[in-house]
């Protein structure tokens, strides 16, 4: 709720704080309850670092809209990733926490800002290689536009139009010791 | 359809300000700190879940090639790293000493360079010289894994052991590991001392006195000759195969004479705690360092080493081969 939290790098622009986050993600959360009506069949994924942390906090917003609380996991995306040769050190690999039956489910992944579309792209064919759930939905953040495959989301925070060479800061109190906040950078 | 096992949850506030791993190589575990250990048993548990999945195979090293160069006779340990490079989807290329040109003359550093020259970004190295791969790593770009050089280290074989003690007792810190037999010989027991003492643990290095020279307490390791006395306050015990090929007769008089010291006997088992782990690196002397029985008991964990070598293998070539040093 502090108005005016510091930014992670000089001359960044604050573009949500603590609230607006907050009503970001119960926004989505009643969007959720509206499009599956069976909350028990729904199960929320978290792409690391801070898409586990979103994963968590849909959870706990929908016990609270409906009284059911799905299942929130993990997916590892680093050992799915098609770029491993472009990086310099290679990406830390979490543990994927899936439930234990995919086919019949509808898989909610979360992640904290959407730009190439690269990541969602790994992390469905993480899933996939664990089972056939019914459907996968996209809940993001921040959606910043730069789209490099044909992959859309179903739920977004925010739009945030950017220039490619702009950087999006996602900050959460509990994975990053900071402040919540979105935050912008010229580079 | 099998699915995954949901498991416990690594914290996600684990800190990313430091480079958890930013080695090409993995020559030995000497100059590795306890962190970057930590982060290999990590990566380990994550890769180990593969094994779980409908489809146990993920696309980490595509198009990367791996070449197995095996100058030193070894089943295990090159099916291991074969299956791991397959389970990232690299391509794998076997080669052993007599299939290589070595056996025409060939250096060692040529065969490497002509391998290089093949485009193959990753080297895993069994040779029966100590040094031999960091001698290969310090010339070359593709990623050296060390599998064994002469008495030296053993760095995957290490990190397993380490990876099933940390998965078995839940820690590593202030576990009480014997190592028993042949150290003087052993690459294994080098590198586990490394590791063991790096991430806390208390080592006991056990043996006939011409096997386990008091030199070792240099390491930091307690050395004794009394196999009974150390036996009850042990949280593990790791025993070494008698390498009958790197030894001449004269360090101890029989095998039998060994078994009597120094086997693990289903008598002698019994001084052991009863939650106390028998490992054993393989291939196993049934009747020499450990009875039988009990290489099949509940409490030898021997297959779950086997298991776990492939998780620790995958978590090592995923590390190195996506280390480029060379990229901005």
């Amino acid at each position: 709720m502090n108005p005016d939290p510091t930014p992670p790098t000089p001359g960044a622009a604050l573009i949500l704080d603590a609230a607006a986050i907050e009503r970001c993600l119960k926004r989505i959360a009643h969007e959720i309850i509206e499009r599956n009506p069976d909350l028990t069949k729904v199960a929320l994924i978290g792409i690391p670092s801070r898409g586990v942390e979103i994963a968590k906090r849909l959870a706990t917003y929908l016990k609270e809209f409906s009284g059911t609380e799905p299942f929130a996991g993990v997916v590892d995306v680093a050992m799915h990733r098609d770029d491993l040769h472009r990086h310099r050190l290679p990406p830390r690999v979490e543990r994927t926490i899936l439930p234990l039956e995919l086919d019949d489910m509808t898989i909610v992944l979360t992640d904290d800002v959407l730009f190439s579309g690269r990541t969602c792209r790994a992390a469905m064919d993480s899933i996939s290689s664990f089972g056939r759930p019914a459907r996968i939905q996209y809940a993001v953040l921040v959606d910043r536009g730069h789209r490099e495959l044909p992959i859309r989301a179903d739920y977004v925070g925010k739009n945030l139009p950017t220039s490619l060479g702009e950087r999006v800061h996602v900050r959460f109190e509990t994975t990053d010791g900071m402040p919540d906040a979105v935050w912008m950078s010229p580079s | 359809m099998s699915a995954a096992t949901p498991v416990q949850q690594k914290s996600v506030t684990a800190s990313k300000d430091a480079p958890a791993w930013t080695h090409k190589d993995l020559v030995g575990l000497e100059d590795l700190t306890a962190a970057e250990i930590t982060h290999v048993l990590d990566t380990a548990s994550a890769f180990k879940d593969v094994g779980t999945r409908e489809i146990k195979k993920v696309p980490a090293l595509r198009g990367q090639t791996m070449v197995n160069f095996f100058v030193e006779a070894s089943t295990r340990t090159r099916v291991s790293f074969e299956l791991a490079a397959h389970r990232l989807s690299a391509d794998v290329i076997n080669m052993t000493a007599s299939t290589s040109s070595l056996t025409k003359g060939e250096t060692l550093k040529d065969t490497a360079l002509n391998l290089q020259a093949l485009h193959a970004d990753i080297i895993v190295l069994r040779h029966s010289s100590a040094g031999a791969s960091k001698f290969l790593a310090e010339r070359l770009d593709a990623s050296v894994i060390n599998a064994g050089d002469g008495a030296h280290e053993h760095p995957t074989q290490a990190l397993l052991d380490t990876f099933t003690i940390r998965e078995k007792l839940g820690r590593i810190e202030g576990i009480h590991v014997a190592i028993i037999g042949d150290i003087l010989f052993s690459r294994v027991a080098r590198s586990n001392i490394h590791a063991l003492l790096k991430l806390g643990a208390r080592v006991t290095l056990v043996g006939p006195s011409t096997l386990v020279p008091h030199e070792f307490e240099q390491m930091g390791v307690k050395v004794t000759h009394d196999l009974d006395s150390v036996l009850p306050d042990a949280d593990v015990v790791n025993l070494l195969r008698i390498q009958h090929e790197r030894q001449r007769k004269e360090y101890f008089p029989s095998l039998g004479e060994y078994t009597s010291l120094f086997g693990l006997t289903k008598q002698r088992a019994e001084r052991l705690k009863p939650e106390a782990l028998i490992m054993h690196p393989g291939p196993i002397n049934r009747g020499v360092e450990i009875d039988s029985e009990l290489a099949d008991c509940s409490r030898s964990v021997i297959l779950d080493q086997v298991t776990n070598g492939l998780a620790v293998r995958m978590a090592v070539l995923y590390l190195c081969a996506g280390t480029n040093p060379k990229r901005g």
